[in-house]
């Protein structure tokens, strides 16, 4: 781009100046009335409480740890759910006759609240971290699912119409049209897939076993380790603001095409 | 003259399985589209000037009558033809040289290199050089249609099929683009048959104009138009010319009138 005006550093990060600031803000006015004692810390905490606690449980405490068994459980679950979600949603997108044997049994899943069936998963897997990763992938594979069914069946009638007047076979069909107009719609049900499959790791961590960031927030409640508790939240809320915003840019990488970016 | 496209006795009927009736699109519709003619069809909307193009590009298959090219019937689609669409329907993951090989890939007639070739040479073609790495998306719609102009040139048909390809685009653009067409037309050299309910831009553009009736689709007239090429687009207010477009527009109207309908402009 050439001839553009220049901008001063204010108006080229406005956005980010105004949104970083009001964080600052905010945790300022917190650590002031932490100092303050206008803070119980059998209820909450406080930021330099918080840090405190967290370098404490990264060097002498299990953080390395739990952040490790959390990541691997999510990690796996995630892409089995993925590569699971989209090969059986493009078949199922694909066949018709398959769709109309999945559907009922897919939908009756969908409805069903993964929480309802965390008891049960942990039945059949234990306690340990494949409960975990099993509880991960249920999450993660219906959105990556439902999604990639639907960009299947949302081909473009007048591109099929195009490519069966140029004696595209099925084959060439699949490859050219449907795979392609799919991206998107796989993409975003790989960015939801991200952020349930987070509440996954982190809710079935709390349910059974005793590791994992998801078991730090339950334990710190449990026992009033409110700077704990906190170490935890903050960092799965710092791996829901990455992930989600890692996807948003995988998504964005492939849909270079799209003419409003 | 070598006869390019024939069709002969041509019938379709759908059947509306709700009234459990049948409908009569097209009801022995008989033409012939010389080598290196264009020829336009013109008629109301609903006079089966659609199904007749779906029938010959093969996107509608048909039991009664015949539709041959070379000689040779046809049935479903073929590299024989390849159709201009009134939508774009260009691939929007596609680049616009993508867009152009997309035909050829499909049809795999013509080796890597060729391809590529034809390619740049239908995009210099409708004057799309410089646009080679753009996305469909970035580009006007007069642009895309020039991008689906070439795409079904490039493929190489003996008939080229174009279904109201101007008709969504604003009346500048398309007056641009009728002229832009017999253009390149005139330099690739293709027998056309082209589908529009415009009146004026039939005459402007073809050769000879058939003139549909509707409900049921007949065919019924076909006027020969005798200006002498390259046209330029003052040719539109030629008392002649305009003669020829009121003579048609009569025929239609007082088809709409028997029917009881109202013509669209």
């Amino acid at each position: 781009m050439t001839g553009r005006p220049h901008q001063s550093f204010y108006q080229r990060y406005e956005g980010a100046i105004l949104g970083g600031g009001s964080i600052v803000l905010l945790l300022g006015l917190w650590e002031a009335a932490w100092q303050a004692k206008m803070i119980s810390p059998l209820f909450f905490s406080g930021p330099s409480a918080i840090a405190k606690q967290a370098v404490y449980a990264w060097t002498q405490g299990n953080l390395k740890g739990d952040l490790l068994y959390s990541g691997t459980n999510f990690t796996l679950g995630f892409i089995g759910a993925a590569i699971a979600g989209v090969v059986i949603g493009i078949l199922v997108g694909w066949y018709r006759r398959l769709r109309m044997l999945a559907d009922p049994l897919l939908n009756a899943l969908y409805a069903t609240p993964r929480v309802a069936m965390i008891p049960l998963i942990l039945m059949w897997f234990g306690i340990g971290m494949w409960s975990k990763v099993f509880i991960v992938f249920i999450s993660a594979f219906f959105p990556v699912l439902v999604n990639t069914v639907g960009g299947m069946r949302a081909i473009d009638r007048d591109l099929l119409r195009a490519a069966r007047a140029f004696c595209a076979s099925d084959w060439q069909i699949f490859k050219t049209v449907a795979i392609p107009g799919s991206v998107p719609f796989i993409l975003t049900g790989l960015r939801q897939g991200v952020a349930l499959g987070l509440i996954g790791v982190v809710v079935g961590e709390m349910f059974g076993g005793s590791q994992g960031v998801g078991f730090m927030v339950a334990y710190g409640g449990q026992t009033f380790a409110t700077d704990t508790l906190f170490v935890g939240v903050f960092i799965i809320a710092a791996a829901g603001i990455v992930l989600t915003w890692l996807a948003e840019r995988l998504e964005r990488r492939f849909s270079q095409w799209r003419p409003e970016r | 003259m070598a006869v390019k496209l024939q069709i002969d006795h041509l019938t379709k009927r759908y059947w509306l399985e709700r009234e459990s009736t049948q409908v009569l699109a097209l009801n022995d519709v008989s033409l012939g589209v010389n080598d290196g003619e264009f020829l336009a069809i013109v008629g109301p909307s609903g006079c089966g000037k659609t199904s007749l193009m779906n029938i010959v590009a093969g996107l509608l298959p048909y039991e009664e009558g015949t539709v041959s090219i070379d000689g040779k019937q046809v049935h479903g689609p073929g590299t024989d033809r390849a159709v201009v669409f009134q939508h774009s329907s260009l691939l929007p993951w596609r680049t616009i040289t993508g867009n152009v090989r997309y035909g050829m890939e499909m049809q795999k007639r013509f080796d890597e290199t060729t391809m590529q070739q034809r390619a740049e040479h239908f995009l210099k073609l409708v004057g799309l050089t410089g646009f080679e790495r753009h996305f469909p998306g970035e580009l006007s719609g007069g642009m895309q249609q020039r991008v689906n102009l070439a795409r079904a040139l490039a493929a190489d048909p003996v008939v080229l099929l174009m279904d109201e390809p101007f008709a969504a685009l604003d009346s500048q653009t398309r007056e641009f683009m009728q002229s832009e067409l017999l253009k390149i037309w005139s330099k690739a050299k293709k027998t056309v048959l082209f589908i529009t309910h415009q009146i004026n831009e039939a005459v402007y553009l073809a050769d000879r104009v058939a003139v549909m009736s509707s409900r049921p689709g007949r065919l019924k007239a076909i006027f020969d138009i005798p200006f002498s090429r390259p046209r330029t687009l003052a040719l539109k207010r030629d008392p002649k010319f305009l003669e020829i477009e009121d003579k048609i527009w009569q025929l239609i109207e007082e088809e709409s009138d028997r029917m009881g309908m109202v013509v669209e402009v």
